[in-house]
């Protein structure tokens, strides 16, 4: 946990450095720095309000890193680990999970992924029976295709699935 | 008397056939999403709130107040039964509710929280329509000074009450603020924080698709960590004679309701307080107020009574400054306003002139809303007592696949669903590190109204911030503000005075 408290604290202070620095970048061709100023008549210029934010992010990364110096806040003192083995494979199992849905939208669509991102979880994490899994993974994409795209024509992605969706289409659209 | 006919249509309005069902399903929902741990009334008004679309406005919004009031009830019913609180709101009910509930008297501990919720938040309900249209009216003069100081107050209320490492949480503030300012600036119209030049980020980060990758993925992600125990329910026998058996002897919680609907009320007010820390105010106040406070902690109803009624009180109070002056009181709150905004409303105190016929119908819910979830609650404790018994692991993928699904449908772009994983994934790994993340969610949400204010301000002035000390309403906000922000480094100076004196 100690080390974690550090680590964190300076990839958020780099993360602060690099918003300063995005800030002072024109897109329209002035010179860096140019939008922080104050221009007469026009008032703070459009990189003004994130730059300050981001050196006030800033001061608050050096200010956690005193606190760990001084020992000062709860994560700086902690023994514990920051993830034990049980969490890394949270992280790995469930995230993972979550992650891979996503991307499986741009191959099959949100429904086929949202089916076998169900199917993983229900069956392989949870290790239900196949009547809940099937029931809950195939129901699911029934039911938000009803409320997305038919009720609310919010049209959700299909991917390479689109085919299947036309005589859907011709029947509820 | 104005204000008593224009309730009433309020309260017609909320009656008619499509807002009533939707007042159900909310509480009905809400309840649920309260009374299942890692789930509070905040995910669930971010993860649904993109399923509102298919309502007009009024009634979207009616919706999500009945689960914001829902949830405050339903976090009870595992706090007794299952002995972990079901939302953070619901922490301080465990204290004499598990006791009651490992007594026998799970029946008694489920009746009495859910009167001594309805009692506090009819209570704050009287008191917003008391005090939201004069307020709303005073609120009209402000100019963009006093509208940044009052933003200025809601941050420095997180500071200075929120309890949160001090630096954190200003971090989490300025990302939030940052975060919305990625897109087109409003006032030079020039695109700003364009991240490694992808496209994305032209259209803004829309403010669901935080509230979504911290309150549904993040949340999520943490609850699975968290909760590893396994748990052990305690049944109630809910019949009609033991409810009504129940309720008579909630009178005797007299002390703890009141105590805990006006004390919820005015905490529930400030932004960085809320629900939690005034249902933990009234617990404690109420038990130290007591003729016998040993027997707190052991199965009093007064103390299952005070936070119930706190935590009701206080999500009304939260609703106060967010429907008059566009500030909100509370993480919920701040979705919800953001969600106003998404309909095309401007939040702020011209929201009770302008838009009547937004406004009564969303008062009037909250007193429709209270009364049903009162009656749900009651008649179908069974209900959700059966199904707490739901594995975690059917719950959170369905929440995962929501959480995917109203991201993507929010913004219509996957870039934004993306996005929404780094954020889930940030939070988790961040509050790991107590780095509390419900000042980024509020300053997202804020951040599009604070800035035009701060830079319209200074150029009124030309450059001198002085300008918001020295106008007669934005000066003593700020002042307050400035007092908030460095109550924490005073208590520390007064802290080493008090040491030095006791060592000379």
């Amino acid at each position: 946990m100690r080390r974690a408290e550090l680590v964190t604290a300076i990839i958020l202070g780099f993360l602060s450095i690099y918003i300063m620095w995005k800030s002072g970048q024109s897109s329209w061709g002035d010179g860096w720095g140019d939008s922080i100023k104050y221009a007469e008549g026009e008032g703070p210029g459009s990189g003004f309000w994130p730059f300050w934010l981001s050196a006030i992010m800033l001061m608050s990364c050096v200010w956690i890193v005193i606190n760990w110096v001084r020992r000062k806040s709860p994560p700086s003192r902690s023994t514990e680990k920051y993830l034990d083995s049980y969490g890394v494979l949270t992280l790995l199992k469930v995230g993972g999970g979550v992650t891979a849905f996503i991307g499986l939208i741009h191959f099959i669509g949100m429904y086929g992924a949202m089916t076998v991102f169900l199917i993983y979880y229900l069956a392989f994490l949870g290790r239900h029976n196949w009547i809940t899994t099937l029931s809950i993974s195939l129901g699911a994409p029934v039911v938000t295709f009803f409320f997305f795209d038919v009720a609310m024509r919010i049209v959700l992605p299909k991917g390479y699935l689109e085919p299947l969706f036309i005589p859907l289409y011709d029947i509820f659209l | 008397m104005d204000v008593v006919f224009l309730l009433w249509d309020g309260v017609i309005a909320c009656l008619e056939p499509l807002n009533l069902l939707l007042i159900v399903i909310g509480v009905s929902v809400g309840l649920f999403i309260g009374a299942m741990p890692g789930l509070g009334s905040v995910n669930g008004v971010a993860i649904l709130l993109p399923a509102t679309f298919l309502v007009p406005p009024t009634s979207a919004m009616i919706f999500l107040a009945a689960i914001y009031y829902g949830a405050m009830y339903g976090g009870a019913i595992s706090s007794i039964t299952l002995g972990i609180p079901g939302a953070s709101t619901a922490v301080a009910t465990t204290f004499d509710g598990r006791p009651l509930a490992l007594s026998g008297r799970a029946n008694q501990a489920l009746v009495t929280a859910a009167i001594a919720s309805f009692v506090g938040g009819t209570f704050a309900n009287v008191l917003f329509t008391g005090f939201a249209p004069p307020l709303a009216s005073v609120a009209l003069s402000f100019g963009p000074p006093e509208i940044f100081a009052l933003m200025l107050l809601a941050f420095a209320t997180f500071v200075g009450l929120g309890g949160d490492d001090i630096p954190k949480t200003i971090l989490s503030i300025c990302l939030g603020l940052v975060l919305s300012a990625v897109g087109f600036d409003v006032i030079s119209g020039e695109p700003r924080l364009i991240f490694m030049d992808i496209t994305g980020f032209m259209h803004g980060i829309n403010f669901l698709v935080l509230a979504i990758g911290v309150y549904g993925i993040g949340e999520m992600l943490w609850t699975i960590n968290a909760n590893r125990d396994e748990i052990t329910m305690t049944g109630a026998e809910i019949t009609v004679r033991n409810v009504l058996a129940a309720a008579k002897k909630t009178a005797g919680a007299w002390r703890g309701t009141t105590i805990g609907s006006a004390l919820g009320f005015f905490v529930g007010i400030l932004p960085a307080a809320g629900a939690t820390p005034g249902s933990l105010m009234a617990y404690g106040v109420t038990k130290m107020t007591a003729k016998r406070p040993e027997e707190y902690g052991k199965g009093s109803i007064n103390g299952v009574a005070a936070p119930e009624a706190a935590n009701n009180s206080a999500s009304t109070g939260a609703m106060l400054p967010m429907v008059t002056l566009g500030i909100p009181g509370s993480p919920t709150t701040a979705v919800l306003l953001g969600g106003m905004v998404i309909w095309g409303l401007q939040p702020g105190p011209r929201l009770f002139t302008d838009q009547p016929d937004f406004v009564w119908p969303l008062v009037g819910s909250f007193y429709v809303s209270n009364f049903i979830a009162l009656v749900v609650n009651l008649a179908f404790i069974p209900l959700f007592l059966w199904m707490l018994r739901m594995p975690f692991t059917i719950l959170a993928p369905v929440i995962f696949t929501l959480s995917v699904v109203g991201g993507y449908a929010a913004t219509q772009d996957m870039h934004d669903v993306w996005l929404m994983l780094i954020f889930g994934i940030g939070a988790f790994l961040l509050r790991i590190l107590d780095y509390p993340l419900a000042p980024a969610v509020l300053a997202i949400v804020l951040g599009p109204i604070a800035e035009p204010t701060l830079r319209q301000s200074l150029l009124l002035s030309s450059g001198d911030p002085m300008i918001f000390l020295n106008r007669p309403i934005a000066g003593p906000i700020t002042v307050i503000a400035l007092i908030l922000i460095f109550l924490p480094a005073i208590k520390l100076i007064l802290d080493k005075v008090r040491k030095k004196n006791q060592a000379t």
